[in-house]
């Protein structure tokens, strides 16, 4: 039941991300090109947005469906280690213009090629797992 | 009748392509909504929960983990994939994804052509260049995904995990990260991608 209104969220999310065009990878072509505003806008004003309501859930206490208080697990800071990572992923980002959300949202709009961007990802993380030790962190 | 008549006209308006505004601030909207539930905002982290349900846990520590737990976010997942068929099939905008001009046209010059060509309508996807039947869109795709899933783990999150949630709770880590995108993403579309597609 609990996770029907996840799915229930997810739905949302993926009609915006639809509708927003976010998952278009000429979107992100061209953002990457800094020929439009349009993603820009998108991100800036769901992170302005986004930090005052979770200022406003911290501020006054709010607890959540689960009982807990808002908060962030902060990561160690760890520059090269976020570089790197970061790098990595834009690299990937930039080439199949599409991160994890929107791949699956894609996949639901019938583009079936995702299947095979999916699994890269998933193969991916699988690699990671297996040379975790040696990359810094 | 009325009633049928705003209904349609309703659906016709919501299926115009959104304004940024109206679109980021319904992924804060999402964010403020999986926060009330208790969750966090973060999608690359069912891939890990994939690798670990088929069993890769016995190569690497690192996917140990009680993949019921994960159930509600790739319950959200499930979701997006039904919300990206919905918006498709009957909300679908009137005409391809507007990119500017100068976008279309440098396009043009590496020999990706935009909209028709490659939109199939909609223009989320240059299908001219991935598709199962070319070997390279094979590759990119694989690839290119295997660099996301990877630095997504690697980094801790992706653009939901960090850009937006990480963001918007001030995280350093989160904001050094997102340079890190757009130095990899900057570095793809002006240098490698040129070469790849050439």
């Amino acid at each position: 039941m609990k996770n029907l209104s996840f799915l229930t969220v997810g739905v949302f999310f993926g009609i915006v991300m639809a509708k927003s065009e976010a998952v278009s990878w000429f979107r992100i072509h061209e953002m990457f090109r800094f020929e439009s505003f349009h993603m820009y806008g998108i991100i800036g004003t769901a992170v302005v947005l986004g930090a005052a309501s979770m200022w406003l859930m911290k501020k006054t206490k709010m607890t959540t469906l689960r009982g807990t208080l808002v908060g962030y697990n902060p990561m160690n800071l760890n520059i090269k280690r976020h570089l790197l990572a970061g790098t990595i992923f834009g690299l990937g980002w930039a080439l199949v213009g599409c991160c994890p959300g929107p791949m699956y949202v894609l996949l639901g709009s019938g583009y079936t090629i995702m299947l095979l961007i999916l699994a890269g990802a998933t193969l991916g993380t699988f690699t990671y797992g297996l040379v975790i030790k040696y990359l810094p962190h | 009748m009325n009633l049928a008549v705003n209904a349609s006209s309703l659906v016709q308006f919501i299926s115009q392509p959104w304004h940024w505004a109206v679109s980021g601030a319904a992924i804060a909207l999402v964010l403020a909504l999986m926060t009330w539930m208790g969750r966090s905002f973060g999608v690359s982290t069912t891939f890990k929960a994939f690798c670990s349900a088929a069993g890769a846990g016995k190569v690497s520590d690192f996917f140990k983990m009680d993949v019921k737990e994960e159930f509600w976010r790739i319950a959200f997942v499930i979701g997006g994939l039904i919300g990206g068929y919905i918006a498709t099939h009957f909300l679908q905008s009137p005409e391809p994804v507007a990119i500017s001009p100068e976008t279309v046209d440098y396009l043009a010059t590496i020999g990706i052509n935009y909209p028709e060509a490659d939109a199939k309508g909609i223009g989320f996807v240059p299908t001219s260049l991935f598709n199962f039947e070319s070997l390279s869109g094979i590759l990119m795709a694989v690839g290119g995904g295997f660099l996301v899933g990877f630095g997504a783990r690697y980094g801790d999150g992706c653009t939901s995990g960090h850009a937006i949630s990480g963001l918007a709770h001030f995280q350093l880590p989160s904001l050094i990260t997102v340079i890190g995108f757009f130095i990899g993403g900057l570095a793809m579309t002006h240098f490698i991608f040129p070469f790849l597609v050439g």
